[in-house]
């Protein structure tokens, strides 16, 4: 079995954008992935394309066939959501396809408008991740979920709020120079310490922007790549996808996502790697308590030695184990349907060398993407190598 | 005036007569209706057990930034406690947010968001 390499790709700028549409953003992160891989539109044989809120946004359902017409593709088109693991669910389909022979090239995608809304109306719409009959209606917000996550993880393992703000120090650092995101801006743990509160223990610093933004990546087979001459030096090699109860409440722990830990079994088994072959990672940091959850899924650390990573410097790019090299959810932004795909990309360039953190992880070959729905009721995880 | 949510408010009316309940499979997991199979086992042999008087909290947030719907509430206590094997999602009342714990116990009741109207699940100190 073959495994599908990522041609190209390409990300609109993160922000606040919000008199563009939908269609607009994908258009151009769609068009920059298929210019980047150098793949005509006639050759997608199928676009998977991941959208959240789109309907409260945009009042704008079926965006499978809008989008491919946005881009110029002629081929079946079919909307993935997954909450915030919208375009992570996406690519997992892609590479399942590619893999089985049916198709040679997929472009793969996400967009999500936003700030056009407002926040308010944003909050609520993120929201709607969670249960409405038994979450939501108790005052549940995004926010909220993993407030309830974080106060549970310190009460078992411990940890603060500044640990916390080490996360979002680090990742707004990263940020700094990647010319696509929404926060470049160095703050201190003393600004994020400082900072008005969103959802005790979790302030404003320790949540990710409302975001407009969009990102693309044109998927082929091996052969494909190879018959064309393609320059696409980095393989997605494996792919995992893990489920849990949608409600908070009816899970054993709320301070893990057991989701995640079966999409990263699932993942490094069909690669072949294990955690101490990870050179870098993109994890998603919708909230700083998330990235601790998440590294620590993902098998780079044990559990509840997550939360003093950052402050450690242990994931920095400095560190041993860099986290979140774009700035993550936190800085680079969160366009919530089209994130997935924005960490396939920053890992594509992080291991070919060209994105501007690349110098930090020179001997790089094996990366990993972790995307959560929700509180993790969906997760994907992907294994990105350099293909030797 | 909207339909009912069938499962949903009927469960809301018998918490707010002191009648609470929940769903139990032969193997003790607890659920919240409406449920015809339980997630953890597969049994579809799910009966109808009252709700313990008192629930412990295992986790709570105060929530600053709100939904819309919940604007004039906030800020506000959401916290989940565990009523013996079910696990219920509601807002903290008649407590200072600052002053909630893991561990308090609680009773359930239904009360009225302060935006809306609307029915919601709240807990009080007992
Ligand atoms: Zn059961």
């Amino acid at each position: 079995m073959s495994d599908p390499r990522v041609a190209g790709a390409g990300v609109t700028d993160f922000g606040e954008h919000p008199e563009r549409t939908g269609r607009d953003l994908f258009a151009e992160a769609g068009l920059a992935a298929l210019d980047d891989a150098g793949v005509p539109a006639d050759d997608v044989d199928a676009l998977y394309f991941g959208n959240f809120m789109g309907e409260l946004a945009e009042h704008q359902g079926h965006q499978g066939p809008l989008m491919a017409e946005a881009v110029g593709v002629e081929a079946p088109a079919t909307r993935f959501e997954a909450a915030c693991a919208s375009a992570g669910a996406g690519v997992r389909q892609a590479v399942k396809n590619l893999r089985s022979g049916e198709d040679d090239v997929i472009l793969v995608g996400g967009a999500e408008r936003m700030t056009n809304i407002g926040t308010a109306a944003a909050t609520d719409a993120l929201a709607i991740a969670a249960d409405d009959l038994y979450e939501v209606r108790a005052g549940m917000t995004f926010p909220g979920a993993y407030g309830l996550m974080a106060r549970s993880y310190f009460a078992e393992y411990g940890g603060d709020r500044e640990d916390l703000a080490h996360v979002a120090v680090k990742n707004h650092e990263h940020a700094l120079v990647n010319e696509h995101a929404q926060l470049r801006k160095e703050i201190t743990v003393e600004d994020a310490l400082e900072a008005p509160m969103v959802a005790e223990p979790l302030g404003l610093y320790d949540a990710c922007p409302i975001t407009d933004g969009a990102a693309a990546a044109v998927l082929v087979s091996e052969e494909y790549a190879e018959v064309h001459g393609l320059d696409a030096r980095v393989s997605i090699t494996g792919t995992g996808q893990g489920g849990d109860n949608l409600a908070l409440q009816d899970r054993p722990h709320f301070d893990q996502t057991p989701a995640a830990d079966a999409a990263t079994e699932e993942a490094y088994a069909d690669a072949g790697v294990g955690p101490d072959d990870v050179d870098v990672a993109e994890v998603h940091d919708c909230f700083t308590i998330a990235e601790v959850l998440a590294v620590e899924s993902l098998g780079l650390f044990e559990r509840g030695e997550g939360i003093a990573a950052a402050r450690d410097g242990v994931t920095t790019r400095h560190g041993e184990m860099p986290v979140n090299l774009s700035g993550g959810l936190k800085a680079k932004g969160h366009p919530v349907g089209a994130t997935g795909v924005a960490q396939i990309a920053t890992l594509t360039w992080l291991l070919d060398g060209s994105h501007p953190r690349a110098d930090d992880v020179p001997d790089a070959d094996v990366a990993v993407a972790h995307n959560a729905g929700g509180t993790a009721a969906s997760a994907t995880v992907h294994v990105l190598e350099v293909v030797s | 005036m909207s339909a009912r949510d069938g499962g949903y408010d009927d469960w809301l009316d018998a918490v707010a007569e002191g009648e609470g309940y929940y769903l139990e499979c032969a193997n003790g997991h607890g659920w919240l209706p409406p449920r015809r199979v339980c997630p953890d086992c597969g049994s579809r042999d799910l009966d109808e057990e009252p709700l313990p008087d008192a629930g412990e909290i295992a986790t709570h947030t105060t929530v600053y930034v709100a939904t819309p719907a919940f604007e004039e509430d906030a800020p506000y206590v959401t916290a989940v406690a565990h009523f013996g094997p079910v696990s219920i999602t509601g807002m903290v009342r008649d407590v200072d947010p600052a002053a909630v714990e893991m561990g308090d116990v609680v009773g359930i009741d239904v009360g009225e968001r302060e935006t809306t109207g609307d029915r919601a699940v709240v807990f009080r100190p007992r």
